[in-house]
């Protein structure tokens, strides 16, 4: 087959120049079409790669068949209207978006966030990482041929979307957290329910730990593959246990710490051989360290308000309206024109599931961004996918795709 | 604060002015300088990692686009936004993909959405969009999609965007 035939190329054959080798222009190479329907690509992503024989020479992703112009959106609509946007970014950690959204807009309008929703935030946060990290052992797993995690990681995250059903109503697009602290307060039920999982989670996981850490068949499939060091992770952005499994100390949780992240004890695990066996280790130790975070933020919630009192920002609660004829001017005027943060530009990080997600937030002033960018993680780690495939055969690139944990949605937005 | 001051030290005419809001700090550098501005944060700085690259329309002010490099140093915690204006018609931006391999998506991206060009780029294409897709999509005049509602006041207005009435 020579190129002219090869119709998954969108570009010209000069631009395919600089990416693949000489040799497959003139048909020595293969070039190969992967995705975007492929069962392990994990949504809709598309790998052109050359090989020889079984072997990745080089492979190019191609993203964008999930963009849905969420950045543009967001500019035609309020700030409070446009955190439902931020769910649909990375559907596996929606409320990571909405806490980078909303921690962008506080730090533009300089508003307080009450402690009690901090905490709520720091839990709901947690349960959702270990929410996205389930769905990813299992997926990664079924990658490998192991089906049993899928079934078991499925149940258990079955557990947490009811959690998160019980809060906001919805399993998934959560859109819980609001600028200057949470929708609502949790309800009574909440507490049991958490306990519930700081009760079974950690059985839950030696489970999974007994299924995989020490299965010869997954170690050799999964242990010195798609090697990155240090320096190359640092360099090519890697983030989040993409790059802490490279041997990288880094977590904004820990470094940047944000909703008081620094009142609880938690370690940061890192790896040390930056292949996709650490990658794998260091999700599920994650998994455990964010129990241990649930845990303390239980036990220390405080009561108290869970939204801000401050009315520029915050709609006053419905029992207020019948009172107060500023709670009604309150009332109408931030559910009809929005609140009007002050002229600037500002960025806010959190450490998600996939790593560094930040949100740039432009204002001018006025009642609608003027530009959302987010840092997406997933982007920044696809990004490097030709490094870290490059050598390997395809039946790895599998593993190593899925070893940094994609999420096209996040990539695409 | 220290670091604006080597910053500004070592290359003096290369940073134009300097921002600060909610503790943070935006360095407006000239387009033909990022690339050595960027080399120097890396090398002498300790700016080791390229956490965001984003484009920004003033529509209709002029200069019209900025790009935000917003750039990290592990090393002593500390973030820096370095800012770059550019108009339709400008020389291209110098690509920073030779400084941090990541900026190679960003950059794409920034291309794609705004039709900004980097010069050196190893493989500037669109991104997100499809290779045929005509304009760039976050540009502040870029349609979102709809149709404005005509009304008996703003008919004509409406009118004139119409594909009909060009006719």
């Amino acid at each position: 087959m020579t190129l002219d035939t090869f119709s998954a190329w969108e570009g010209t054959l000069d631009e395919l120049k600089g990416l693949v080798t000489e040799r497959a222009f003139t048909g020595e190479t293969m070039m190969l079409n992967m995705g975007p329907q492929h069962p392990s690509t994990h949504g809709v992503l598309r790998l052109i790669l050359e090989l020889e024989g079984e072997e990745v020479l080089n492979c190019i992703p191609d993203i964008g068949f999930l963009h849905t112009g969420i950045e543009k959106t967001m500019e035609s609509k309020t700030y409070e209207k446009a955190i439902v946007m931020t769910d649909r970014m990375d559907y596996l950690n929606p409320m990571g978006n909405n806490l980078a959204y909303c921690l962008a807009i506080e730090k533009l309008a300089d508003l307080d966030v009450p402690l009690r929703a901090q905490y709520l935030r720091v839990i709901l946060a947690e349960l959702t990482r270990i929410n996205s990290h389930l769905v990813w052992l299992g997926i990664h797993g079924l990658d490998l041929g192991v089906t049993s995690t899928m079934t078991y990681c499925f149940r258990e995250r079955e557990v947490l979307l009811d959690i998160f059903e019980l809060v906001s109503g919805q399993r998934m697009m959560s859109t819980y957290f609001r600028p200057g602290g949470v929708w609502r307060d949790v309800p009574s039920e909440f507490e049991a329910a958490v306990q519930h999982v700081l009760d079974t989670f950690p059985g839950k996981i030696d489970d999974y730990e007994r299924i995989l850490t020490r299965n010869p068949i997954f170690m050799d499939r999964t242990q010195g593959l798609g090697f990155m060091s240090a320096e190359d992770a640092v360099a090519y952005g890697l983030a989040g246990p993409s790059l802490r499994a490279s041997g990288v100390n880094w977590d904004i949780r820990k470094a940047e710490p944000y909703s008081s992240y620094d009142h609880f004890e938690f370690d940061v695990p890192v790896g040390q051989h930056g292949d996709v066996y650490d990658r794998y280790v260091l999700r599920v130790a994650e998994m455990r360290q964010s129990l241990r975070i649930i845990q303390q933020a239980m036990s220390k919630l405080p009561k108290g308000p869970f939204r801000s009192e401050n009315r520029k920002y915050v709609p006053p609660p419905r029992a207020e309206l019948g009172q107060s004829m500023e709670a009604v001017i309150h009332h109408f005027k931030l559910w009809t024109e929005g609140f009007t943060p002050p002229k600037g530009e500002v960025y806010a990080s959190v450490e998600g599931p996939r790593g560094e997600l930040g949100c740039f937030l432009a204002s001018d002033g006025t009642p609608k961004p003027m530009r959302v960018h987010f840092r997406t993680p997933t982007f920044v780690n696809l990004s490097a996918v030709p490094k870290l495939s490059k050598g390997a055969f395809i039946a790895d690139l599998v593993a190593i795709v899925g070893s940094i944990d994609i999420v096209l949605g996040d990539a695409d937005r | 604060m220290e670091l604006i001051e080597k910053l500004q030290a070592a290359l003096g005419d290369a940073i134009e002015k300097v921002e600060t809001f909610r503790g943070e700090t935006t360095v407006f550098v000239p387009a033909a300088k990022i690339a050595d501005v960027c080399r120097y944060c890396r090398d002498e700085l300790g700016f080791n990692y390229m956490s965001d690259i984003s484009g920004l329309d003033y529509y209709p002010a002029e200069p019209r686009f900025g790009i935000n490099y917003h750039i990290l140093s592990m090393t002593y915690n500390k973030r820096l936004r370095l800012r770059v204006m550019w108009s339709d018609g400008d020389e291209p931006v110098p690509s920073v993909t030779g400084v941090w391999p990541s900026a190679n998506w960003f950059e794409r991206e920034t291309f794609d959405m705004f039709g900004i060009p980097f010069a050196g780029h190893p493989d500037l294409r669109r991104i997100l969009m499809a290779a045929d897709w005509e304009g760039h999509p976050l540009r502040r005049d870029y349609p979102l999609g709809y149709e404005t509602v005509q009304f008996s006041f703003n008919f004509d207005e409406v009118n004139k965007h119409k594909p009909y009435a060009k006719k």
